[in-house]
């Protein structure tokens, strides 16, 4: 693992950057690092500029028109035990842009007091622009103050663009509720795929709500989820079909022990050519899985946890 | 190499096994056929473990196996290739394979070990195992994580079952390579003329038992006699289960 800055990054934070980023493929493009609250390390590039905001915590990130490739990663990390961090992050892509944006927020709270991280990202695209969001969140820690992480994803897609989202969030983060919102214009198309697992006693809640505002515009919203031990977990999914357009949202879950998941779809069709499609399927791996792989040599607990890492992929 | 004794099954009053004896030797391809409910798939999935005998003992390779686990007989030498294969969500063919495989191996090394048994999954490797691969190719896959364990046994349940013609006349081709190239027994239930013919013997079952074993001549005229009489025909002093 390469350093970026030793004065400002300890291994504890290039530990966490490398799981919510990647250290390498962080130095490749722009990128903004925040550490406990403040900007620590930023680089921009000839089409990306990263502007600190005036009026509150956070940034303006400004992708310039006709930008192909771009890579923009924006992680934060948390090593302070008891700091509540708000950020408001607003993307800005131009017309035609093309760019893939990594962000991700790892904590490392060793201590009792509760550790928070609450992003706030926007994202204004115009016209024809593509992007793909990858957020990761990640916590660790042998404290037993809670690691909660809130964030917030507003997504305004104008004529024919783009945005691909996967938001992962797999270990160590105790409570979550995670708000996505999309409106999106004429040919628009977001899509979603998230995948969480849960376990000890930790809690996450997803709520997606999709306007489809444009003729031929589209969503796929896709939640794959592991439930383990006493955690709770609530997929709600809210889409509006305003126009001709096309949605697909799909919540499928793995419960184990005395875990419990809610799944409520929820779709309104507004116009007489929208054409709404919800799948939601919660239930136990199924035995003729296990015993597949028991075939092929596994154990039981083994097949248990390769059907569960393909699931979560 | 594999024995059954008196193994007996029974399930709602009904002797899905009745005191089965069954001799399999190494290096054999076998044969089971019979019609349907006449315990072929049970007495396979007792061989793997899937199902557990009520009495009777299963030994292979000198060991008592009754009592053990299907992993267990797994890492023994045992193989089983399902009637319906069974579909994942986010396990690639890729992932599979090297599950039933058990070490490390490149997607390069993958596809050339598969194409040694008449398989090429360049096209599909990296997909998942579920509903998008048409029946063919999950049954293709099927056999290859099968085919690619080197077991002492390997074990097929009616591979031909769901999928079409033409999917079929590849499969025979499948099976026709490995009898080639893989080492070891297998023991395959089908009903197909072409996989009897190449069976060093075929196990006829009827009503949960072993009606005759031979050869694909034998098993073939046999069993049409034997339909013509099946109604008339009372065979004395044959033991029973005691359940």
């Amino acid at each position: 693992m390469s350093k970026l800055n030793d004065e400002l990054l300890n291994d504890v934070d290039e530990g966490l950057l490398q799981e919510v980023s990647g250290l390498e493929k962080l130095k490749s493009g722009a990128y903004n690092i925040r550490k406990n609250g403040q900007g620590v390390e930023r680089k921009v590039t000839e089409n990306v500029n990263i502007i600190t905001k005036g009026d509150k915590p956070g940034i303006n990130i400004y992708v310039k028109e006709n930008a192909k490739f771009e890579i923009v990663h924006i992680p934060v990390i948390i090593t302070e035990s008891g700091l509540k961090d708000l950020v408001y992050n607003d993307f800005y892509i131009g017309k035609n842009a093309n760019v893939y944006i990594i962000a991700g927020c790892g904590i490392h709270n060793d201590h009792h007091k509760d550790t928070e991280h609450d992003g706030i990202h926007r994202f204004f695209l115009e016209e024809g622009a593509k992007v793909k969001y990858v957020e990761k969140h990640y916590g660790e820690g042998d404290g037993n103050g809670k690691r909660i992480l809130n964030p917030v994803t507003e997504v305004y897609l104008k004529k024919n663009s783009s945005l691909e989202m996967e938001s992962t969030q797999i270990k160590g983060v105790d409570s979550t509720i995670r708000e996505t919102k999309g409106t999106l214009e004429e040919g628009a198309s977001f899509v979603v795929t998230e995948k969480i697992m849960t376990h000890g006693e930790q809690f996450a809640k997803t709520i997606f709500d999709v306007q489809l505002n444009g003729d031929n515009s589209s969503t796929h919203v896709t939640s794959r989820s592991v439930a383990k031990d006493n955690s709770k977990q609530y997929f709600i999914s809210k889409i509006y079909g305003n126009a001709k357009c096309f949605s697909h949202s799909e919540c499928d879950a793995i419960i184990q022990d005395n875990a419990i998941v809610t799944a409520t779809p929820e779709v309104t069709a507004n116009n007489v050519d929208a054409n709404l499609i919800h799948e939601a399927a919660i239930g136990k791996i199924a035995g003729e899985q296990i015993t597949k792989l028991m075939t092929l040599g596994l154990s039981e607990e083994e097949a248990e946890q390769e059907i569960i890492n393909g699931f979560l992929r | 190499m594999l024995e059954l004794k008196d193994v007996c099954f029974t399930r709602d009053n009904k002797k899905i096994l009745n005191n089965i004896n069954l001799k399999i030797e190494t290096d054999k391809f076998i044969a089971i056929t019979g019609p349907n409910g006449s315990g072929k798939s049970t007495l396979v999935k007792m061989i793997m473990g899937i199902e557990k005998p009520d009495s009777g003992e299963i030994i292979f390779d000198g060991k008592d196996i009754t009592n053990l686990e299907i992993n267990e007989r797994a890492k023994l030498g045992i193989s089983f290739a399902f009637q319906q294969p069974v579909k994942f969500k986010g396990i690639t063919v890729f992932d599979l394979l090297k599950i039933a495989i058990g070490k490390r191996i490149t997607k390069k090394e993958a596809c050339e070990v598969l194409s040694q048994v008449g398989l090429c999954a360049n096209e599909y490797i990296d997909r998942e195992v579920n509903g998008s691969l048409s029946g063919g190719e999950l049954k293709r896959i099927e056999i290859a994580t099968v085919a690619l364990r080197g077991s002492k046994l390997a074990i097929f349940d009616e591979p031909e079952a769901g999928i079409d013609l033409w999917s079929f006349n590849n499969l025979i081709e499948v099976f026709e390579k490995m009898r080639e190239l893989v080492k070891g027994t297998t023991l395959i239930i089908s009903h197909q003329e072409r996989i009897l013919d190449i069976a060093d013997e075929i196990i006829l079952m009827k009503r949960g038992k072993i009606e005759k074993i031979g050869n694909s001549k034998e098993i073939l005229e046999g069993n049409i006699k034997a339909n013509i009489n099946c109604c008339r025909v009372k065979k004395v002093g044959e033991n029973t289960c005691q359940n």
